[in-house]
C-alpha cells in the first residue's frame, strides 16, 4: 500500500477517457504531410526527376527551383517528392513482412514452448551477435544491390526482432491467471493465443514498428548513399545526397536538403513511437 | 497522569497532482501522540492512512502537496523546516519502516552498510565504527550470526529478517518516534507475531513512540494505545484502542469491526456424510528445477522442488474444505494440480468417482466443466482486452450451454447473481474495483454450472470490507447452488468462518486434517497450536476462543 | 564464490553462439550467385589452378564437408583470397582492424560520457525543461542519418571552420584523436539517444523506489541518494544494454568510415561489397559478430560482478 496506489491510479479508474498524446499527433501529422507529399507532390511540379539538362547545373536555390539543381540540372524539389515515394515504400515493405512473421512465430514459440521454442532461442542468439547493419549489407552484397534485395534482407534478419517482442510478453501472460482461467474454462488453444494472448502481448511490437521503421529508412538511404540500395538516376533521398557529397562545399544544397526530409520523415515516425508507448503505457 | 505530546498533527490537507487535475489525498486530518504511546492509523486501501503517516516527516512522492495543517514534533514545526533540517530530523529523531522489506533495502549494498549509513551521516562516525555498531544492532534485533549477516546482501534474507534489518537501519540513531508502515502486511502470520512482538520489546526497552499504520485491525488491537480510524482521507473517529473497538460510534467503524474474519460466525453447516465429489490420495506434485548444460554434463541429479507431498483429504458433495498454510506451504499447488495447471508426479485426484488423470476426450470437456477455479489476484485474473460481457459469455459459448440468442440473458443473470449491476457489461477490467473485479472471476466460473469451485486466496488482495462482502456471496452462492467448494486461504479466521472441513499445511506436506470445530478446539498438532496463537486478537466481547465453542 | 565458476561455465555457452556464426556466414556465400571459386581466382584463371583451389577448400565435396572445411580453415585463420586485394583475406583485415577498434572504442567512450551526462540532467529534474529537451533530442537523434550527419560535420567543422580533417586516420595517437573525433563524434550522436532513453528512464523510475524513498527516510541528502543508491541501480539494465549498442556502433562504422576515408573494415565491407569480393565480405561479417560476441561475455562478467543478485 504504497502512497501511489492509494491515490493516483484509482483516482483514474473512474474518469477513463481516450487521450491522445501530443507527440503522437504531431508524429502523425508529419507522416501523413509526408504521404500527401508523396502522392500528390509530383502532379505540382514541372520538372521532370531523370532527365539531364546540364545547361541548369548546380543552380542555387531561387524561385524557379526552390531548392536548387544538382550536377545534372535536375531539380532539388522534384526529385525530394519522387524520394518521398520510395522512402515511405522502403517503410512500409521493410517492416510489414518481418512484423507479421516475427509475431507470428513469437506467439507460437512463446505460447508452446519446447523445442520450436529452443531453436527460436538459439536463433535469436546468433542473429543477435550480428551488427544488424553488417548482416542486412552482406545479405544485400550476395543478392545483388537494390530494393527487392533490401527487402528481402530485411525479412530474414529483422523478423527476429519481433519474435523476440512477442515472445517474451508470451512467456509472461502465458502464466497470468486469466490465461489459466480460459483453460480450465476449456478455451481452445488458437482462441487462447489469438483472444488472450495476443491482444494483451501486442502493444510493444506495434510500437516497435514505428522505431523501427525509423531505422528501416535509415538505413535504406544509407544503402542507397553507399551504391548498394536504390541504383542512380532513380530518386531517392540517400543516392540524392551521395551525389551532393562531391558539391559540399560549392552546392550545399543537393545534400542538405534531402537528409532534412529523412530526418523529417524519421521524426514523424519517431513521435508516432513515442506517443504510442505512452498511450499503450509500454513506456516507463 | 498523561505524558507530554510528542506529535501532534493538526488539520492536515494533501492533495496529488494527477494528469486528470489535482485530487485530495488528506482533508483535515488531526491525531496527537503522547511521548512513549503507540498510535495506531487503521483504514482500507485509499483511506490516506499511508499519506498522514508520511507527512509526518514529509516524506510524499514529487506530486504531493501539503496545502494546509500544522505538525509538531518536539516543539519543531516541521512544515516549516528546510531540506537541510528536515534531513536532520528524518532518521536522527523520526524513522520509519516500511511494509515491503525486500524494496526497501538496496539491492546492491550490504545490509550492515544501510544499518550504518544514518550513523556516519548523521553522527558522522566513521566506516569500521559503523560497521561495529551495525552488528550491535543487528544482534539487538535478534538476528543470528550477525556478524556475518552485516555482510550479506537483502536477497540472501528471509522476509521476516529483511524487516528486522530495516528496524535496526530505523533505529540506528536512537529516534524517540518510529513511523511503521503496515510492518508485518508481507510477512507470514508467525512471522509477523516474532516482529510485532519485536516492535513491543523496543517500545518497552527505548522508551519509543510508535506511529502503526495498518490494515488489520487486529494488529493494532494487540499494539496500540490509542487509534485512528480513516477513511477516503479523512478521520472517521479516534480515541483509546478499546473504546473504538467495544463502543465504536460511527457506522464505519461499526462496519469495519464486522468485518474482521476473527469476529465472524463460524461455519455451522455441520459435516456431510456420502460419496466424497472429489478425493486426493496420496498427491505430490514436484517441479524439476533445470540446471541447464553444465549440471548435465557434471552428472548432477536434477533438483525437484516437492511443492506438494503425500497429501490424502476428501470432499464430501456441497461441503466446503478449506486449506491453510504459509507462504510455501504448497496450498496453492493443491489447487492447481486439481485443474491441471501443475504437473502431478504422484498420487491420484479422484473427481465424482473417476480418477482425473485417466479422463479423455468428452469426459475431460465435462470435467473442465464441472470444475472451477477462483483466483487470487483480480487484477491479473481478467483479460484487460475483454470486457465483462465477452468475459462471460466466452465459457458459454464454447461449451455450448445455450443458443447464441439466448447469451446475453444468461449473461444478465450471472451479473444477478454475483450482485453487479448489468450496466458494468460494457466496462473492461481495468474499469472496474478489485471487489468488482472478483465477483466477475467468481461469475466466469459460475457460468458453467459447476459441481466444485476451487477459491484461492480470493480475498486475500481486498479490503477487509470488501472481503466481508465476498465472503458473505461465497456463503450464499453454497446454499443457494449446493456447491462444493475449496478454499486456499492463509487466514484461517476466513476459513473457520467459511469451512466445515480444515487441511493445515506446511513445507508441502499435510500437518492436520479434520472438522473445523475439532481443529480450532482442541489442535492436535504443536505448529497448528503456532499458527492460532499468532492470529492477532481483538479484545472484543466474543474473542476466537469463544467462538469456536459455537456448536458444529 | 561460486558466482564467479560462470566466468568458466559461460565459455561453453558460447559455442553454440558461434557455431550458429559460422553456419550462417558459410550459408552466406552459398546464396552467392556464380562460382565463389572463379570470383576468387578472377576470370583468366585456368582450369587447372580452379581445380587445385577447390579442393583446397572442399569444394568439390558434399555441402555438409564443404562446411567442416570452412570451420577447419577459419580456426586455422584461412578465410580464403580476396581478388580485389590480391591478398589473404585474413592479410586484409588485420591491416584494417587497428582503426576500426579506435573508431569504436572513441564512439563509445563518447556515447557514454554524452549518455551519463544527459540522464543525470534530465532524471534530476523530470518534466522540466531540460528534461524536455534531452527527451526530443533522443526523438529526433534515432532519425539522423549518420552519413548525412558526417557529411554535415565536414561542410561545418572541416570546409567552413577548418578545425577538422576531412578524412583520414593519423599516425600517432594524438593525431588518430584529431582525425577520429568527428567519425567518433557522428557515430556517438546515432547511439547516444537510444542510451540516454534507457538510462533516463530507468533513474526516474528508480529515484522512487522503495529503496530510494527508504534512504530519505534516514535523513539522508537528495545528493547521496541519487549517487550512492539510485545511480548504481540504474546503471546495471543500461550496462546490459552495451552488447547491443556496440553491434550498433559497429554497424555506425560501416558508413561513418566511408564517409570519412577511414581506412577500416567498414570501408572495406563496403568496397569488398561494390566489387563482389564476397570472401572479404564473409571475413568482416565473421570478424564483427565475434567481436559482438566477445564484447556481451565481458559486459556479463561486469554484471556478474557488480550485481551480488546474478547467479548464472
Amino acid at each position: 500500500m504504497s502512497v501511489g496506489s492509494e491515490a493516483g491510479p484509482r483516482a483514474a479508474v473512474g474518469s477513463w477517457r481516450l487521450r491522445l498524446p501530443a507527440t503522437l499527433l504531431v508524429g502523425a501529422a508529419i507522416v501523413v504531410t509526408w504521404l500527401l507529399i508523396a502522392m500528390l507532390g509530383p502532379a505540382f511540379v514541372a520538372h521532370d526527376p531523370i532527365a539531364v539538362d546540364l545547361a541548369h547545373a548546380l543552380l542555387r536555390p531561387s524561385a524557379d527551383h526552390l531548392l536548387g539543381t544538382d550536377s545534372y540540372g535536375r531539380d532539388v524539389l522534384t526529385r525530394l517528392m519522387y524520394g518521398a515515394r520510395t522512402d515511405l515504400q522502403m517503410a512500409f515493405f521493410g517492416v510489414a513482412g518481418p512484423f507479421v512473421i516475427g509475431t507470428i512465430v513469437g506467439l507460437l514459440a512463446g505460447n508452446f514452448g519446447g523445442i520450436p521454442d529452443a531453436v527460436l532461442m538459439r536463433i535469436l542468439d546468433v542473429t543477435v551477435s550480428f551488427p544488424y547493419f553488417v548482416l542486412v549489407i552482406a545479405i544485400v552484397a550476395v543478392l545483388e544491390p537494390g530494393l527487392t534485395s533490401y527487402y528481402i534482407s530485411l525479412t530474414l534478419v529483422n523478423w527476429v526482432s519481433y519474435a523476440r517482442l512477442v515472445r517474451s510478453e508470451v512467456i509472461v501472460l502465458r502464466q497470468a491467471d486469466f490465461v489459466l482461467a480460459a483453460h480450465t474454462i476449456g478455451i481452445g488453444e488458437i482462441r487462447v493465443m489469438s483472444h488472450h494472448l495476443l491482444p494483451n502481448a501486442i502493444s510493444p511490437s506495434v510500437v516497435f514498428v514505428f522505431t523501427d521503421a525509423v531505422l528501416t529508412i535509415v538505413l535504406g538511404s544509407s544503402l542507397g548513399f553507399l551504391g548498394l540500395g536504390v541504383q542512380p538516376p532513380a530518386a531517392e533521398w540517400g543516392v540524392m545526397i551521395a551525389e551532393g557529397q562531391l558539391y559540399l562545399a560549392t552546392a550545399w544544397w543537393i545534400a542538405v536538403f534531402p537528409g532534412i526530409a529523412i530526418s523529417l520523415l524519421a521524426l514523424g515516425f519517431s513521435l508516432v513511437a513515442d506517443g504510442l508507448a505512452k498511450l499503450l503505457h509500454t513506456a516507463p | 497522569m498523561t505524558a507530554p505530546l510528542l506529535l501532534s498533527v493538526e488539520d492536515l490537507a494533501v492533495e496529488f497532482e494527477t494528469a486528470h487535475g489535482p485530487v485530495p489525498a488528506l482533508q483535515g486530518v488531526s491525531f496527537s501522540l503522547p511521548q512513549g504511546e503507540v498510535l495506531g492509523i487503521v483504514g482500507e486501501s485509499g483511506s490516506g492512512k499511508t499519506v498522514a503517516c508520511r507527512s509526518v516527516m514529509r516524506l510524499l512522492s514529487g506530486n504531493a502537496r501539503i496545502l494546509s495543517g500544522r505538525i509538531a514534533f518536539e516543539g519543531r514545526d516541521m512544515l516549516a523546516l528546510d531540506e537541510r533540517e528536515l534531513s536532520r530530523v528524518r532518521g536522527e529523531r523520526i524513522a520509519m519502516i516500511f511494509q515491503n522489506p525486500s524494496t526497501h533495502l538496496d539491492p546492491l549494498m550490504t545490509v550492515g552498510r544501510q544499518v550504518g549509513e544514518a550513523l556516519q551521516v548523521h553522527h558522522g562516525v566513521n566506516a569500521q565504527e559503523a560497521r561495529r555498531q551495525s552488528i550491535e544492532l543487528l544482534a539487538d534485533m535478534r538476528i543470528p550470526e550477525p556478524e556475518r549477516r552485516v555482510d550479506a546482501y537483502a536477497h540472501q534474507l528471509s522476509g521476516g529478517m529483511r524487516q528486522r534489518v530495516m528496524i535496526a537501519a530505523a533505529l540506528a540513531c536512537k529516534p524517540t518516534l518510529l513511523l511503521a508502515d503496515e510492518p508485518t502486511t508481507a510477512l507470514d502470520v508467525t512471522v509477523q507475531a516474532q516482529i510485532l512482538d519485536l516492535l513491543k520489546r523496543l517500545r518497552r526497552e527505548r522508551g519509543l513512540s510508535i506511529v502503526l499504520v495498518s490494515h488489520d485491525l487486529g494488529v493494532v488491537a494487540q499494539m496500540c494505545d490509542s487509534v485512528v480510524v480513516m477513511k477516503d482521507g479523512k478521520v472517521v473517529e479516534s480515541g483509546p484502542v478499546a473504546d473504538i473497538i467495544e463502543r465504536p460510534r460511527m457506522d464505519y467503524t461499526q462496519r469495519l469491526i464486522a468485518s474482521q474474519p476473527a469476529l465472524m460466525s463460524p461455519a455451522s453447516f455441520g459435516t456431510h456424510q456420502g460419496d466424497p465429489i472429489l478425493s486426493l490420495d496420496n498427491l505430490a506434485v514436484h517441479f524439476p528445477q533445470s540446471r541447464g548444460v553444465g549440471a548435465l554434463l557434471a552428472g548432477r541429479a536434477r533438483h525437484v522442488v516437492r511443492a506438494v507431498d503425500g497429501v490424502s483429504l476428501s470432499l464430501a458433495r456441497g461441503e466446503t474444505l478449506g486449506i491453510v498454510g504459509e507462504s510455501g506451504s504448497g496450498k496453492s499447488t493443491i489447487a492447481r494440480a486439481i485443474v491441471g495447471l501443475a504437473p502431478v508426479h504422484s498420487g491420484s485426484i479422484v473427481f465424482a468417482g473417476e480418477s482425473v488423470a485417466a479422463l479423455g476426450g468428452a469426459d475431460r470437456v465435462r470435467f473442465k466443466r464441472a470444475v472451477q477455479m477462483v483466483f487470487q489476484d483480480p487484477f491479473t485474473s481478467l483479460n484487460p482486452a475483454f470486457t465483462v460481457a465477452q468475459t462471460l459469455a466466452e465459457p458459454l459459448r464454447r461449451h455450448r450451454l445455450c443458443k447464441p440468442t439466448e447469451i446475453p440473458a444468461r449473461v444478465a443473470d450471472l451479473m444477478r447473481k454475483v450482485e453487479l449491476p448489468v450496466e458494468l457489461l460494457t466496462r473492461r477490467s481495468g474499469q472496474l474495483s478489485g471487489g468488482q473485479r472478483q465477483r466477475v472471476g467468481i461469475a466466469r466460473a459460475l457460468a458453467l454450472e459447476p459441481q466444485l469451485i476451487i477459491a484461492d486466496e480470493v480475498t486475500s488482495a481486498l479490503d477487509v470490507t470488501i472481503q466481508a462482502q465476498i465472503l458473505g456471496l461465497f456463503r450464499k452462492l453454497r446454499e443457494d447452488m449446493n456447491l462444493s467448494l475449496v478454499l486456499i486461504s492463509h487466514d484461517l479466521a476466513v476459513v473457520r468462518h467459511l469451512c466445515e472441513r480444515v487441511a493445515v499445511m506446511r513445507g508441502g506436506r499435510l500437518v492436520e486434517y479434520g472438522a473445523t470445530a475439532d481443529i480450532f478446539d482442541a489442535p492436535r498438532e504443536a505448529y497448528t497450536r503456532e499458527l492460532l496463537a499468532a492470529i492477532p486478537r481483538i479484545a472484543h466481547p466474543s474473542p476466537l476462543s469463544d467462538a469456536t465453542r459455537h456448536p458444529a | 564464490m561460486d558466482r564467479f565458476a560462470f566466468v568458466l561455465r559461460r565459455p561453453l555457452q558460447l559455442v553454440p553462439v558461434l557455431i550458429g556464426i559460422s553456419l550462417v556466414t558459410f550459408i552466406l556465400v552459398q546464396l552467392m550467385p556464380g562460382d565463389p571459386v572463379r570470383v576468387m581466382l578472377g576470370p583468366r584463371a585456368s582450369e587447372e589452378a580452379i581445380r587445385i583451389v577447390r579442393a583446397r577448400y572442399g569444394l568439390d565435396q558434399p555441402i555438409l564437408l564443404q562446411y567442416g572445411y570452412y570451420i577447419v580453415n577459419v580456426l586455422r585463420a584461412d578465410f580464403g583470397r580476396s581478388l580485389a586485394f590480391r591478398a589473404p583475406v585474413i592479410d586484409v583485415i588485420l591491416a584494417r582492424l587497428v582503426p576500426t577498434v579506435c573508431l569504436l572504442v572513441y564512439g563509445l567512450v563518447l556515447s557514454v560520457a554524452f549518455t551519463v551526462a544527459l540522464s543525470i540532467a534530465a532524471a534530476r529534474r523530470p518534466g522540466a525543461w531540460v528534461d524536455q529537451t534531452v527527451r526530443l533530442f533522443c526523438v529526433a537523434g534515432l532519425g539522423l542519418p549518420s552519413f548525412w550527419l558526417g557529411l554535415m560535420l565536414i561542410m561545418l567543422f572541416s570546409l567552413r571552420l577548418k578545425l577538422f580533417p576531412v578524412s583520414g586516420f593519423g599516425d600517432s595517437l594524438p593525431d588518430v584523436l584529431w582525425h577520429l573525433f568527428l567519425p567518433a563524434l557522428t557515430i556517438a550522436i546515432a547511439v547516444t539517444p537510444i542510451l540516454t532513453r534507457n538510462l533516463r528512464a530507468t533513474l526516474v523510475t528508480q529515484s522512487a523506489a522503495d529503496y530510494a524513498v527508504a534512504g530519505r527516510s534516514k535523513g539522508l541528502s537528495e545528493n547521496y541518494v541519487f549517487f550512492r543508491h539510485v545511480f548504481p541501480n540504474s546503471l546495471l539494465p543500461t550496462i546490459s544494454l552495451l552488447g547491443i549498442v556496440v553491434s550498433f556502433l559497429i554497424g555506425g562504422t560501416v558508413v561513418v568510415e566511408t564517409v570519412f576515408n577511414v581506412p577500416g573494415m567498414g570501408q572495406l565491407m563496403v568496397r569488398a561489397v561494390l566489387l563482389r569480393d564476397y570472401f572479404i565480405v564473409q571475413g568482416v561479417t565473421l570478424f564483427f559478430a565475434v567481436g559482438v560476441v566477445l564484447t556481451s561475455f565481458v559486459v556479463d562478467i561486469v554484471t556478474v560482478a557488480l550485481d551480488p543478485r546474478v547467479k548464472l
